[in-house]
């Protein structure tokens, strides 16, 4: 077993990895190394090939992989190690993690800093419980995406998508363009989940239903998908009767939601949040585990690749910065809460003495509302929606007038005249 | 395809009985031939069951189930030990959720002990919440056997017919066996694979066990499907320790907490009588079935950790107990029937008594000298030490490539699984959980796909997930542009 060391380690080579690494090697870090278990940089953007990203960094509309090219790019003459098809086993909470090569065999690094860019992993038909068969042609839409984009194969040709997110609004128009049918997407809540631009571009553009409040209550065939039965469903998700309709179709795509990937997290003892899936951070992205960050959708879905990079900015200076002396030292803290129709806010902690970025999302669409920041200050907002993330700063000076050690942020509506 | 082979028995049917059976008999000098109608073998009620290795106190004595089911039992440390399957004798509690329930767990005790079950007691509060600290605080009393056990079912049907093929007993898989018919000393079998001249017929078909003894005018048994739904939690959900079973009701032993031999936990199953032998389908109400009798178990077991869920169909026959007994149409046939409930636990022991109803019937058993019975030892990379890890990497860079992240299934160990058998991507899923964890494959399904199709020889839209009919992908990229347009019009 080959022991090696680093100042900043950081696991995943995606986005995430990548700036973080970036930055960390920038803010002076000497020995920077990303351990990616892929054969390639890039992350899940390798396998998405449509356009879309970067419009906020370089306002430009790159695909997935151009995207991530920019900064393979630069890292190439950084002095940065990569090592590729190199699978993290285990994270220790002494910050030494074990991690399989090929080539290298065991590999044992021990780390000034590590930083958590995993990314995260679709949830799947287990956990949603569907009923009916088990049959071949049901896959997650990522996998498809996969399938379709690097693998050169297309499942098959009449498609049933269930769940809006981006993946699946992406995947419809894949779909559509390499000769298949989708017949339908069918989402449970009232409104499409993923980003308003991908329900008018991949759904409405190619004319393909969108079921609302609707969900797939029976998959039929049992060797291979055969049709699948969408019910509408009542405000608690329940199956409604005799709303029931069958859809012949071949495939199933599951696009029903990440969940950031934290196994190593978990097995460290470092704590994570309920909602998110994600670690407990602080300002500087720090999780409980002293000098281990976290950025990216290991930290908490994003929608867009542009807010990955600079979270992971964020991540891999304060990684740089770090010393064993910072643990000890003790500093006042607040706590952020997530208060009406607010489903997260991170970070979780924030220091009065040290600019925070929030990052938020609410439950549910609304329109004209007010976000209040701990009674500190409001922002006004014409429109809110779960898929996009409303960000905010605060600054030591706005922090100076609170007078308790938590803040919470909350919609707020306009009163309504309760008749 | 084979034409017409001559051999001494063929075995119909691969669940766990067919395939002890076949390992049973490789111990003899004998042509042993077993076909079996899917791609690979233990895709029946085998897959898809509860893997627990009862103790034997639930049936009634005097029973087929009660004998087979305590001398299986008893088999068990040793036949895992051989055949290198993972096995835990973490033992059985039958709760009593209520005092009124105590008599019964007596009553079971007795009868546990008139089965010749060893080391069962009754264990009350003090004892029982330092067992299972996770029980509902109205359970008061359990009935412990220390010798229930837990056993991954596929995966000992499928190392038992490894190393009967091993022994020399061969596999005629993808092939239903259709007609039977009489010869002067014997039979022949047929399939569209071929067919096979035989002097004894061993019927381990399981569900369509019935249908094959009609083959030769046989209505001596009649089986009826009955469905059981399961539910597979993630492995970081430890519940409990000991398999839980609530004190049964007259149709079935309930809905029991069962932690699996490979750390999850599972709850199930139900048992509805169904139409259709093939209804291996999920329901919602199964499913409300299951939760509401397992949260009077362990209420803190909450649907949000559930990964996935199964059914498997019990082949219930209409004498109410085992058919092990030769055909009453000829000696030359033995049944192995109607095998539900504690089928997998008697499984070993219906094994032996296969041979020995063979042997009795003219079949001469004679020891074959080269046989041996340990099957190749399997790496299980995640169970490992790191530096054990580092070794095996070394010595075959296979290794250090992870294939499936969640359960930390390493390419070399799929090679490996494909070497002893697997054909599919469920093949190699039950053989090495490969795709068995919280991601259920979204991850690594398509790796594993491209490894069953590189070792195989065949393209990836022939990779199937269990056999013919239920490929995974269908086409290639641009294989549809143009097609479906002309549908449209078409339409
Ligand atoms: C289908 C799809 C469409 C999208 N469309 C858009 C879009 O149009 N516009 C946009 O801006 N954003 C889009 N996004 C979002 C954006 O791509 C993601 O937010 C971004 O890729 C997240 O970056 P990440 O680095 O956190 O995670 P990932 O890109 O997932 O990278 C994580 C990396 O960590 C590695 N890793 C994980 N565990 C280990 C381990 N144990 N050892 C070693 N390596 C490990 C993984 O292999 C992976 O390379 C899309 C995302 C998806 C999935
Ligand atoms: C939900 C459930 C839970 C259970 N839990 C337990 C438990 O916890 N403990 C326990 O001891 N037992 C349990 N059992 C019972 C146990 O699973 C069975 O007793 C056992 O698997 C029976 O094995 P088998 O080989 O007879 O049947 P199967 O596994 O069904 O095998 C029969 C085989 O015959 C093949 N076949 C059928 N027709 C043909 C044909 N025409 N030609 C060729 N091949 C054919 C089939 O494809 C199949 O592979 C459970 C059963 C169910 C359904």
């Amino acid at each position: 077993m080959k022991t090696l060391s680093a100042d900043v380690l950081v696991i995943g080579g995606g986005p995430a990895g990548l700036s973080a690494a970036l930055a960390a090697k920038q803010k002076g870090a000497k020995r920077v190394a990303i351990l990616e278990r892929n054969e390639e940089l890039g992350g899940i953007l390798q396998q998405c090939i449509h356009h879309g990203f970067g419009i906020h960094r370089f306002r430009e509309e790159l695909t997935g992989p151009e995207y991530a090219q920019r900064f393979i790019d630069e890292l190439a003459s950084s002095g940065i190690d990569v090592y590729l098809e190199t699978m993290v086993l285990e994270l220790t909470d002494k910050r030494v993690v074990y991690a399989i090569n090929k080539d290298h065999g065991m590999l044992c690094f021990e780390a000034g800093a590590v930083v958590l860019a995993m990314g995260c992993r679709e949830r799947t038909r287990g956990a949603l419980r569907i009923p009916g068969h088990r049959p071949a042609g049901v896959m997650t839409a990522g996998a498809a995406q996969r399938f379709v984009n690097i693998e050169g194969y297309v499942p098959g040709q009449r498609v049933v998508i269930l769940g809006s997110g981006d993946i699946g609004l992406i995947m419809a128009r894949r779909f559509t363009l390499e000769g298949a049918a989708v017949e339908a997407v069918v989402e449970v809540l009232p409104y499409a989940a993923g980003l308003t631009r991908n329900v008018v571009q991949c759904l409405h553009d190619f004319d393909i239903p969108l079921h609302l409040s609707a969900t797939v209550v029976e998959i039929h065939g049992r060797d291979r998908v055969e049709a699948v039965t969408i019910a509408d469903v009542d405000a608690a998700w329940k199956p409604v009767p005799r709303t029931e309709r069958t859809i012949p179709c071949d495939t199933l795509l599951l696009s029903v939601g990440l969940i950031p990937e934290n196994e190593l997290s978990v097995q460290a003892g470092i704590e994570l949040d309920p909602i998110t899936n994600g670690p407990l951070i602080d300002h500087t992205l720090m999780t409980s585990l002293p000098g281990v960050f976290a950025c990216g959708n290991v930290l908490h879905v994003h929608d867009l690749v542009d807010f990955v990079s600079e979270e992971a900015e964020t991540a891999g200076t304060n990684a740089a910065a770090w010393t064993d002396a910072q643990a000890t030292q003790s500093r006042r803290i607040i706590t952020v809460k997530a208060g009406e129709s607010v489903r997260y806010v991170l970070p979780q902690y924030v220091s009065p003495e040290k600019t925070a970025k929030l990052y938020m999302r609410v439950t549910q669409p609304e329109t004209n509302v007010t976000i209040n920041i701990g009674g500190l200050f409001s922002l006004k907002q014409k429109s809110v929606r779960p898929s996009e993330m409303i960000q905010v700063k605060l600054t030591p000076k706005v922090l100076s007038r609170l007078d308790s050690d938590s803040l919470t942020v909350a919609v707020e509506r306009e009163v309504e005249n309760v008749g | 395809m084979v034409k017409q082979i001559q051999t001494d028995v063929v075995i119909i049917g691969g669940g766990v009985i067919g395939t002890l059976a076949a390992r049973e008999l490789s111990r003899y000098k004998l042509d042993v031939w077993l076909v079996e109608k899917d791609a690979e073998v233990g895709w029946g009620a085998t897959k898809a069951n509860s893997g627990i290795v009862h103790a034997g106190f639930h049936d009634k004595p005097g029973s087929e189930k009660a004998k087979y089911c305590v001398e299986g039992n008893a088999l068990y440390p040793e036949l895992c030990d051989e055949l290198d399957v993972s096995f835990e004798q973490n033992g059985i509690l039958m709760v009593a959720r209520s005092p009124e329930e105590i008599p019964v767990l007596e009553q079971y005790r007795a009868q546990g002990q008139k089965n010749g079950v060893p080391g069962l007691r009754i264990v009350y509060q003090d004892e029982l919440r330092e067992l299972e600290p996770n029980l509902s605080a109205s359970t008061t009393a359990a009935l412990l056997a220390p010798t229930g056990g837990t056993v991954a079912p596929f995966e000992l049907a499928a190392a038992a017919m490894e190393n009967a093929v091993d022994n020399g007993v061969q596999l005629l898989a993808e092939s239903p066996v259709e007609a039977i018919q009489r010869e002067d000393d014997g039979f022949i079998v047929m399939t569209p694979n071929g067919n096979l001249k035989t002097r004894f017929i061993v019927n381990a078909a399981g569900l369509h066990s019935d249908t094959i003894a009609r083959l030769f005018n046989d209505t001596s048994f009649t089986i009826t499907p009955r469905k059981g739904e399961e539910y597979l939690f993630d492995k970081s959900i430890r519940v409990v320790n000991h398999t839980i079973f609530p004190v049964p009701n007259a149709v079935s032993k309930g809905i029991l907490v069962i932690p699996t031999s490979e750390g999850n936990v599972m709850i199930g199953p139900t048992g509805d009588n169904v139409d259709a032998r093939d209804d291996m389908t999920t329901t919602q109400d199964g499913f409300k079935r299951i939760f509401d009798s397992v949260h009077e178990l362990v209420p803190s077991l909450s649907p949000s950790g559930i990964i996935t869920q199964f059914a498997g169909v019990r082949a219930a026959s209409d004498r109410g107990d085992f058919v092990i007994d030769y055909s009453p149409v000829s000696k030359q046939i033995v049944h192995l029937a109607g095998i539900e409930s504690p089928g997998l636990t008697a499984a070993p022991a219906i094994a032996l008594q296969c041979a020995a109803l063979l042997k009795e019937a003219g079949l001469d058993l004679v020891p074959d000298p080269t046989f041996c019975g340990r099957r190749r030892p399997v790496v299980r990379f995640h169970r490992l030490p790191r530096t054990e890890q580092a070794a095996l990497i070394e010595h075959n860079p296979s290794f250090g490539k992870i294939v499936c992240r969640c359960e930390t299934v390493t390419e070399a160990e799929i090679v490996d699984a494909i070497q002893r058998g697997a054909r599919t991507i469920d093949g190699v899923k039950f053989r090495v959980r490969a795709g068995a964890g919280r991601c259920q494959g979204g991850f690594c399904q398509p790796l594993v796909m491209q490894i069953l199709s590189r070792e195989l020889g065949i393209p990836l839209t022939a990779v199937t997930k269990r056999g013919g009919g239920s490929e995974q992908v269908l086409y290639q990229a641009k294989e549809l542009v143009g097609r479906q347009t002309r549908e449209n019009i078409i339409s």
